[in-house]
């Protein structure tokens, strides 16, 4: 062993070797062998004979699905949107020497370390209307006080887009804040000389130059999104109805509660390629930025 | 967070808008502590208390009965044990998963910050989609992989697809950090006649304390924080502590007694919280470079 040890005098491709082979079998290999069950007719049993794209027509053509997406669309475009803007708020407003900086930033962070599990219990328990806020507001006498979100199907998904923006709003608010501390002084020498009001700097001067600090937020406020399985598990499972279902957990549940296998890898395929597509733009330009 | 370079920003000049800046602040961490605070407050009443109803209402007698029985005799299913085989589980899955993907991702991290190849981009392009991709994509041909092994639903099975899953980003963090080590270091390491794994091992490790540090304290949020993985590969004796709650807060049993509910959710949240209270600054500069991926 020593010898051989001796031998690699400096040589880091058998590392590299090992780990890449480890992520193109994990990783590539088992989308190659999804992508190859979507297009069988597997459900229970894998089947290995090749028929096309039915079960992807099958997908689209499946309620439950269309309404996944449309949901991940909802919830994805209220998410994103508010977990930017609340988070970007706190971040400038932690940019403005306040007092108990700290203090603030400890209360606005300490979400990122709870799970998304207990974020959602914790939430079902605070909305729910018979004992959560609703109850509440109506046991203190206002007896018409109406808050039913998370049981009625057509606001429930605005529940699922509380909870997430209190539990992703300060990583936001951590990324800006950095973004913002490396803005150069003698740029707010320059604003305050021109007289700009504060609100127009923001928006015309400090954030454009700061895009590619944003558009990592968005990327990777996007790549929740399209994950989003565990949130709906503790908060709704999907319901009232199928009014909070996403394509994460339709892929799960076709995967193994309702074993349809052909059916889920079309699925998963199709929120793989979402991702793709999310983040083209993204590895393009940085990658252009770096050649 | 960096207080390296405090820049003097310009305060916002009337008063009125001051005030406004801090009522705004006071009320996002109202709306931040709000259902932390209210799970805890209400997993100290007793039961007669909870079905008053009142919410916000502090314990008139607090009680730790419900924590009691949250922790060892809550009903997860047929068995009623509480989350005490969870927590213990939870803790026997992280340690080492944490442990291994850390390590190895230095490993890696150091490795593909040496490696001089045309290939380097294309492969680090390649290793940070594999960020993004969802897990749903996966998730058959691992337990197609594990099966053939014989580890699927094992304890040693659950290790291995959070050490595989979580490597392409530990590996990332640490490169990051290794590109901006000075190649002097390693090349003096390589004149004493070092190998890699002795240069590694012996040179970079040691100057490394602070992003094994951050890594670490990411990877235990994450797979502490865990559900579906636990859920599909961790097998029946095995189950970790997010799946034991979802258990006994979905038991029939269970939605008699709320209090007992929220007690769960708080042990169950308490490692990772304590994690970042004990170690906020690590934690903070984590979030940040792991932002910045790529």
């Amino acid at each position: 062993m020593k010898t051989w040890l001796h031998r690699q005098t400096f040589n880091p491709d058998i590392t590299v070797a090992v780990f890449f082979g480890v992520v193109a079998i994990f990783f590539y290999g088992s989308i190659l062998w999804t992508g190859y069950m979507s297009l069988t007719r597997s459900t229970l049993i894998p089947s290995y004979e090749v028929i096309g794209f039915d079960q992807y027509v099958k997908l689209f053509t499946n309620y439950r699905w269309l309404v996944s997406c449309l949901n991940m669309v909802i919830f994805g475009v209220l998410f994103i949107v508010g977990t930017l803007s609340f988070g970007t708020i706190l971040a400038i407003l932690a940019d403005r020497r306040i007092q108990a900086e700290s203090l603030f930033r400890t209360i606005f962070l300490y979400p990122l370390a709870v799970s998304l599990i207990v974020t959602g219990l914790s939430w079902r328990w605070v909305l729910d209307p018979v004992n959560g806020l609703q109850g509440l507001m109506r046991n203190a006498g206002w007896e018409s006080f109406t808050f039913d979100w998370l049981t009625n199907p057509d606001r429930a998904i605005y529940t699922l887009v509380i909870a997430s923006i209190w539990h992703s709003s300060g990583l936001v608010m951590v990324i800006v804040l950095a973004g913002l501390r490396g803005v150069d002084n003698d740029l707010w020498k320059a604003i305050r000389m021109e007289g700009i009001p504060l609100w127009r700097a923001y928006l015309q001067v400090i954030f454009p130059g700061m895009r590619p600090v944003i558009a990592s937020c968005v990327v990777l406020l996007m790549s929740e999104v399209i994950r989003g399985y565990d949130l709906v598990i503790a908060m709704t499972k999907g319901g009232p109805g199928i009014a909070t279902e996403m394509p994460a957990k339709f892929a799960v549940d076709f995967y193994f509660a309702r074993v349809n296998l052909g059916l889920a890898s079309a699925a998963s395929i199709v929120m793989l390629l979402l991702s793709l597509l999310m983040l083209l733009p993204y590895f393009y330009s940085e990658f252009r930025k770096r050649t | 967070m960096s207080h390296g370079i405090q820049v003097k920003r310009p305060v916002f000049g009337p008063r009125v808008a001051r005030i406004g800046l801090y009522a705004f602040l006071i009320v996002s961490a109202a709306f931040f502590l709000l259902p932390l605070l209210l799970i805890i407050s209400n997993s100290l009443k007793p039961l007669e208390e909870i079905r008053q109803g009142n919410l916000l209402a502090l314990p008139v007698r607090p009680t730790f009965d419900a924590w009691i029985t949250a922790w060892k005799s809550a009903c997860t299913g047929l068995e009623c044990g509480g989350v005490r085989p969870g927590l213990w589980n939870s803790i026997k899955i992280a340690v080492p998963s944490v442990a291994i993907s850390t390590l190895v991702g230095a490993l890696n991290g150091y490795a593909l910050a040496q490696w001089k190849s045309r290939r380097a981009n294309l492969i680090m392009l390649l290793v940070t989609i594999g960020l993004f991709i969802p897990y749903q994509a996966m998730l058959y041909p691992t337990v197609k992989i594990l099966s053939s092994m014989g580890l699927f639903r094992t304890y040693a099975g659950i290790v291995l697809v959070h050490v595989i899953y979580g490597l392409p980003y530990t590996t990332l963090l640490f490169r990051n950090f290794y590109v901006g080590v000075p190649d002097e270091i390693s090349r003096a390491a390589r004149m004493e006649g070092a190998s890699f794994l002795r240069t590694f091992w012996s040179v970079i490790l040691p100057i490394s304390t602070n992003i094994l540090v951050v890594v670490a304290i990411l990877q235990f949020t994450g797979i502490w924080n865990d559900y579906l993985l636990g859920l599909i590969f961790a097998g029946n004796d095995n189950l970790p502590m997010t799946v034991q709650l979802t258990n006994i807060v979905n038991n029939a049993r269970g939605s008699v007694s709320p209090n007992v509910n929220m007690a769960a959710a708080v042990i169950t949240a308490i490692p990772t919280l304590v994690v970042y209270f004990l170690s906020g600054r690590y934690f903070v500069r984590g979030i940040a470079a792991g932002a910045v991926k790529g």
